[in-house]
């Protein structure tokens, strides 16, 4: 799905989940390593404050991976 | 004495519980477990399945280094001359586990491992070459047959046969090639070949061209502040009750949903309805997988120029290849006509 969006729209994706090799199998090219299967971007353990500051880093690195130009695949891991 | 079996199995079929137990770390039982117990059957008399190494499909998933590691460990522990994983199916976390412990199996241990899934399963592309594959049916419907050809894999290689061409012996290609004397030479039979293709007869390639699904990487986003994003999600969050009933897995459809009066995903108005996780923390708080809060904050501090109306999502779990491709081909059209910069994409 994230290849084919970005093929058909010619848009920079981003795509935020956990397991990273399939991202990369799947072909997409902006990758953000999210926090955990079942709540890739947030995590409740920290309390709600905790859970939503999580979401905002993961969230400003993907606004920065899409402003990022790039050749090849790439993990933005920090 | 008869060959030494260690079967991997996930949670689910260790009778350890469903996704809410997917958490658990890697564990050991000193006797056969749940498919294993069918697969000691299969080989009764010939080789005996000394122990089970059980891990959560989203431990193994969210911990890959440790997961193996342990595993491996485990594995080890039993002396085992093959280990067999799975049969996985259609489940992904529980393929990447199967595909990634046969091959660090493997190469660390350097004994035979073999699992079964089906082809459109992730674990396939990551780990065919490292491991023997058999194909199977997309869901524990398949079982018997997969159980049966794993373990006369199994047999076959612990026999210490050659194994023929990967089309022959029933498992997936690894991409090897063997050289042989053929009795016809290579000019004959690309002729031969040639002449089956154009009277539209079968025939056989000896040499099979990568299928690489990549694509050149977009061009970056110029200015954010003036970029409208889209927010798209395989996660399965939709509008509580899934007005569309979007099917919980093996999803054939998609729901576009309007979210420009919405500044906060509650238990109130949104829900999970994805069949391939725990739902309870994204039940609790929906912005934990499509983050529609933060964005909304962010576009209010003018830290990109809009959010796009609208919000796209499926689930993304046992969703066949060709109907992903078509939601991400119908959502990129759409996309483009209505002028959006950028997406983020989600997924579990």
């Amino acid at each position: 799905m994230v290849r084919e969006i970005e093929n058909a729209a010619g848009i920079p994706v981003v795509q935020i989940a956990t397991i990273v090799p399939i991202m990369l199998t799947v072909g997409a090219n902006r990758i953000v390593p999210g926090v955990a299967i079942p709540h890739p971007v947030g995590d409740p353990s920290l309390g709600p404050e905790g859970d939503r500051k999580v979401r905002r880093a993961l969230l400003e690195r993907a606004l920065r991976a899409i402003q990022t130009p790039i050749k090849e695949q790439t993990v933005f891991k920090s | 004495m008869p060959k030494r079996v260690v079967c991997y199995i996930n949670q689910f079929f260790a009778g350890l519980g469903g996704e809410e137990q997917a958490h658990v770390p890697p564990s050991s039982r000193a006797e056969a477990v749940g498919p294993a117990m069918q697969i000691q059957n299969i080989l009764v008399g010939e080789a005996e399945v000394v122990g089970t190494v059980i891990c959560g499909d989203s431990y193994y998933g969210e911990h890959l280094d440790e997961a193996r590691a342990a595993c491996v460990e485990l594995i080890a522990g039993f002396r085992p001359d093959i280990l067999i994983a799975g049969p996985a199916f259609n489940a992904g976390r529980y393929g990447v586990a199967c595909g990634d412990i046969c091959g660090a199996v493997t190469e660390t241990l350097g004994i035979p491992s073999v699992t079964g899934m089906y082809p459109e399963n992730p674990g396939v592309e990551l780990y065919r070459k490292k491991t023997y594959m058999v194909p199977t049916a997309d869901s524990a419907r398949g079982m018997k047959d997969a159980l049966a050809a794993v373990s006369s894999l199994a047999m076959k290689i612990l026999s210490g046969a050659d194994l023929g061409a990967a089309e022959d012996e029933g498992y997936i290609s690894r991409g090897i090639r063997k050289n042989f004397f053929h009795e016809t030479n290579g000019a004959r039979r690309a002729v031969d070949m040639l002449l089956s293709k154009i009277k539209g007869k079968p025939f056989r390639t000896e040499y099979e061209m990568p299928v690489f699904k990549r694509i050149t990487p977009a061009e970056p986003v110029k200015d954010l502040k003036k970029a409208t994003i889209a927010l798209v999600s395989s996660g399965g969050i939709v509008p509580k009750g899934n007005p569309d009933h979007i099917r919980v897995s093996s999803a054939e459809s998609y729901g576009v949903y309007d979210i420009s009066n919405i500044d906060d995903l509650t238990p109130e108005n949104f829900e999970s309805i994805h069949g391939g996780y725990d739902r309870v923390w994204a039940n609790e708080d929906p912005d934990s997988v499509l983050p529609l809060d933060v964005m909304r904050e962010m576009e209010k501090e003018g830290v990109f120029g809009k959010l796009y109306k609208y919000v796209f999502t499926t689930t993304g779990t046992g969703t066949a290849v060709a109907n992903a491709e078509r939601f991400g081909q119908e959502i990129g059209e759409r996309l483009k006509k209505e002028g959006v910069d950028a997406v983020i994409l989600t997924s579990t």
